[in-house]
């Protein structure tokens, strides 16, 4: 190696470095922030009490309506995406098993879907809603993250269903099961753990997404009450708590933070504990 | 012990299957007509290309002209791009070649968490962090006058929110090319650095691209964060220090309002139509590009 | 010891973790000559090879004892110029890996890393190598095409070009028709028995009549151990162990 090679080498490899210590520091940063933003103004009232009269301009109440509406708001969707997704997964790669083009195209409409942005779900949501004369609801909320978060349930259930070998269902033909008792027995029970990893990183997307629910979902100071009711989300609450001039109002935005962050970091935890990760895009050489 | 017999039961849920396969599967076109329809209003009065190219935004005055919001949008869509595809690139390489598995382990949970941070959370934190930093510090150290709230703090805050995204693509990209490779090219006498930049680097870039036009498509839609640091301020922006308004942020700003002027509605969801053109454009081009690409 | 011996392993082990896939190896290659490297699959033959051009560095989790001694220097205990050390040696692999470059270029490379930059002189090595390789005649119009289009036989030629273009002394063979055709095979084979006259040459295969064809020297592994080695004509007419013996006459593998 020439001084020049050796260098360049030495550059660049600090240049990685730098990057790569950038990332974890940002990560750093931005849980800190969180935290001790929010950890000073979290309070036992906030969590546990609904919003009072004035609460936008500093008067005393919490969260919890939020808290409750966005959970329930998540299952829902998850749920709802899951009871469509399961089937489609498994359709793949039980039925199309020996049809592999047209696996792919199904594959990619699903990439190409899931890389739609949350807004335009929450517009298509909003004109279809106009469309049926409805009023903003925990059930239109709920459609509306359902679609949103369909690509995810999906993929990610597929990418493990793939992995179960062929022999085991050829084992189960040769049984006498047929292909969808193959499909909901032998592929569901075989990737169980994977499974509820799609179904928890499902419902961190949902919980963690405003733009969808923007227009759907409405918003309101009361206890979620009812389907078709609206209901009040926690990235919205920190969305308006945080365009209040007041500054406590402001800080509530923070601990309201801090609890959307926790439930997600909660949820990632028990997935990451479940199985193994998921990849969007496979590139093979 | 159970309602239907096995035949039966078989025919539900191989309906139910179908079903919701056609369901998915028409997600993309369902969503396309659908807006299609709520903006054919405006695109009856209004050409394309003034809409497009037209300045002026007076929604009360049935002026509705998208190139604030284009501009803005694309200003900080590439800027980000700009900050995060290097410290992508750089971060993959090291963590795929310089460093020993175990690094992984602790590299992947860190992206992991920055891909679930919700957007909100990120404009938070944004305003927090970013806006101030840029208001008290970089603007009167580069002797500029700003608020803070700015495409620059927009595109920062973006370019971290996208940086797990691309971030895990890339890793997969380099962990996809066979060791072997990287054999043939240090039995040559190639150096490790040698290696990955006349080899990896070459051998991934079909892939590097993708992942990058993945990226872009993702920052162009991205909606909540975005909105809270930008500014908001319908005007062409003449520097990154400036506010500015992105499509995504106008629809989730003035949908309120939509109803009570006319046409309003027809063009927020023009707006959401070219965000949902501008991700499968992107999504499909990258899309074919990788399956071309790994033919060769 | 043999003083024509061009490499001349001596304690060789290598550790994977706990397992050892190199149970303290002493072989001695002699020089100009066809040295095949016989053994079932996972006896550690691709390690050994590793071994001999530091490939092993590679692989963290790998930890080589030992010595190898190339025209008398110890290649495991040298720090600096691993690079050049490598050049001395061009390497064939299971299958061709044929860098993402045209073709001209997976040659034109490997001349630029040995230090030539002439355009004329890399011209001219250019097609000098991929005649020795046998593959000039086949491709000499298509020289600005990505390599991956070639067949998988001409890739591998380019390949053992590409090994020849660093100008070795030794050819590391790993197996390298197992991937190719019957008449790929024998192109590479045809060219290694020319080529001994120049290099020394280090073949590991599982193609059994393909080592009776042309092996000078043999080397039976099994396990991580050296069980015999010696001429060809002693190892295959008359092999000494139980187990060599087993091998040759197929009955494991
Ligand atoms: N990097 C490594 N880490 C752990 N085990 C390895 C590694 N490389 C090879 N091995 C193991 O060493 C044994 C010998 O492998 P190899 O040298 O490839 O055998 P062969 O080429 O004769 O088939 C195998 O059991 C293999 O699993
Ligand atoms: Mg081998």
């Amino acid at each position: 190696m020439t001084r020049g090679q050796k260098i360049e080498e030495k550059f660049f490899k600090a240049l990685m470095i730098l990057a790569t210590y950038f990332i974890l520091a940002i990560l750093a940063i931005i849980i800190y922030s969180i935290f001790e933003k929010g950890l000073r103004s979290i309070s036992w009232e906030m969590l546990t009490q609904v919003p009072q009269g004035g609460y936008y301009y500093g008067k005393g109440g919490g969260i919890l309506n939020a808290i409750l509406g966005s959970l329930a708001l998540a299952a829902g969707a998850t749920l709802l995406a899951f009871i469509i997704g399961l089937p489609v997964a498994l359709y793949i790669n039980v039925f199309l098993i020996r049809h592999k083009k047209v696996i792919n195209v199904i594959r990619f409409l699903l990439d190409l879907v899931w890389g739609i942005p949350s807004i335009v779900y929450g517009a298509f949501g909003f004109s279809l809603m106009i469309f049926f004369g409805l009023q903003t609801s925990l059930l239109a909320g709920i459609l509306t993250v359902t679609l949103f978060v369909l690509p995810i349930m999906i993929r990610s259930m597929d990418e493990i269903l793939r992995t179960v070998p062929i022999g085991l269902q050829e084992a189960a033909y040769s049984l006498g099961s047929n292909k969808s008792e193959i499909a909901f027995k032998v592929f569901t029970r075989q990737s169980i753990s994977g499974i509820i990893t799609a179904v928890l990183l499902s419902f961190g997307r949902a919980i963690g997404d405003a733009a969808a629910v923007l227009f759907t979902a409405g918003y309101t100071d009361h206890m979620p009450n009812g389907l078709l009711e609206p209901v009040a989300t926690l990235p919205l609450s920190i969305f308006f708590q945080l365009s209040s001039p007041v500054p406590e109002v402001q800080n509530r935005a923070y601990a309201s933070a801090l609890v959307l962050t926790l439930i997600i970091l909660i949820v990632s935890l028990f997935s990451r504990g479940l199985g193994k990760r998921y990849h969007k895009t496979k590139i093979n050489f | 012990m159970y309602l239907l017999n096995r035949k039966q039961r078989h025919v539900v849920n191989y309906t139910w299957m179908i079903i919701s396969l056609l369901l998915v599967a028409f997600l993309p076109f369902l969503l396309f007509i659908g807006l299609y329809f709520k903006s054919v209003l405006l695109l009856h009065d209004y050409s394309l290309f003034d809409l497009i190219f037209s300045k002026s935004w007076k929604p009360a005055s049935g002026q509705f002209g998208f190139y604030p919001f284009i501009v803005g949008s694309v200003w900080v869509t590439l800027v980000s791009m700009l900050i995060s595809a290097p410290i992508c690139l750089l971060t993959a390489i090291y963590v795929t070649q310089y460093t020993r598995k175990n690094f992984l382990r602790i590299m992947h949970p860190a992206i992991d968490i920055l891909a679930g941070i919700p957007s909100v959370v990120y404009g938070l934190w944004g305003i927090l962090v970013i806006v101030p930093f840029i208001s008290r510090y970089l603007g009167p150290w580069l002797d500029v006058k700003t608020m803070g709230y700015s495409i620059l703090a927009a595109s920062f805050v973006l370019s971290i929110m996208i940086i797990p995204f691309i971030l895990n693509i890339l890793i997969e990209i380099f962990k996809a090319i066979p060791m072997e490779l990287k054999e043939a090219a240090l039995s040559l006498g190639a150096t490790q650095w040698q290696t990955i930049k006349h080899v990896l680097l070459k051998k991934a870039l079909p892939g590097i691209i993708a992942a990058f036009g993945f990226g872009l498509a993702r920052a162009f839609g991205e909606t909540m964060a975005v909105l809270m640091v930008v500014g908001n301020v319908v005007k062409l922006p003449k520097s990154l220090f400036d506010p500015g308004y992105t499509l995504p942020a106008l629809i989730a700003n003035n949908y309120g309002e939509m109803l009570s002027i006319p046409k309003y509605d027809s063009a927020l969801m023009f707006a959401a139509l070219l965000l949902l053109a501008v991700s499968l454009f992107f999504n499909l081009v990258m899309h074919f590009f990788i399956v071309r690409y790994n033919k060769f | 010891m043999d003083d024509k011996s061009k490499i001349e392993i001596r304690d060789l082990n290598v550790f994977a973790g706990k397992t050892q896939i190199l149970k303290n190896i002493n072989i001695d290659i002699p020089k100009n000559k066809i040295t095949v490297i016989l053994g079932p699959s996972g006896c550690g033959k691709t390690t050994l090879l590793k071994c001999l051009n530091r490939l092993t560095d590679l692989y963290p989790e790998l930890k080589v004892s030992g010595q190898i001694m190339i025209d008398g220097n110890n290649i495991l205990a040298a720090k600096e110029d691993i690079y050049k050390l490598r050049q001395q040696m061009g390497l064939l692999s299971q299958r061709p890996y044929p860098l993402p470059m045209t073709i001209y270029n997976n040659i034109s490379y490997a001349l630029k890393l040995r230090g030539i930059k002439n355009r004329r002189e890399t011209h001219k090595l250019v097609m000098h190598y991929l005649e020795q390789a046998n593959l000039w005649d086949e491709i000499k119009n298509r020289l600005r095409e990505p390599a991956s289009r070639l067949s998988i036989g001409q890739q591998q030629r380019l390949c053992l070009a590409r090994g020849l273009a660093v100008n070795p002394e030794i050819i590391l063979a790993d197996e390298p028709t197992s991937a190719l055709d019957p008449i790929s095979s024998q192109f590479i084979e045809e060219t290694f028995v020319r080529l001994k006259t120049d290099y020394t040459i280090v073949l590991v295969t599982h193609v059994l009549r393909q080592a009776k064809r042309i092996a000078d020297n043999v080397v039976f592994m099994y396990l991580g151990d050296v069980i015999e080695q010696g001429s060809a004509e002693e190892v295959f007419g008359n092999p000494k162990m139980e187990k060599t013996r087993f091998y040759l006459s197929g009955t494991f593998n």
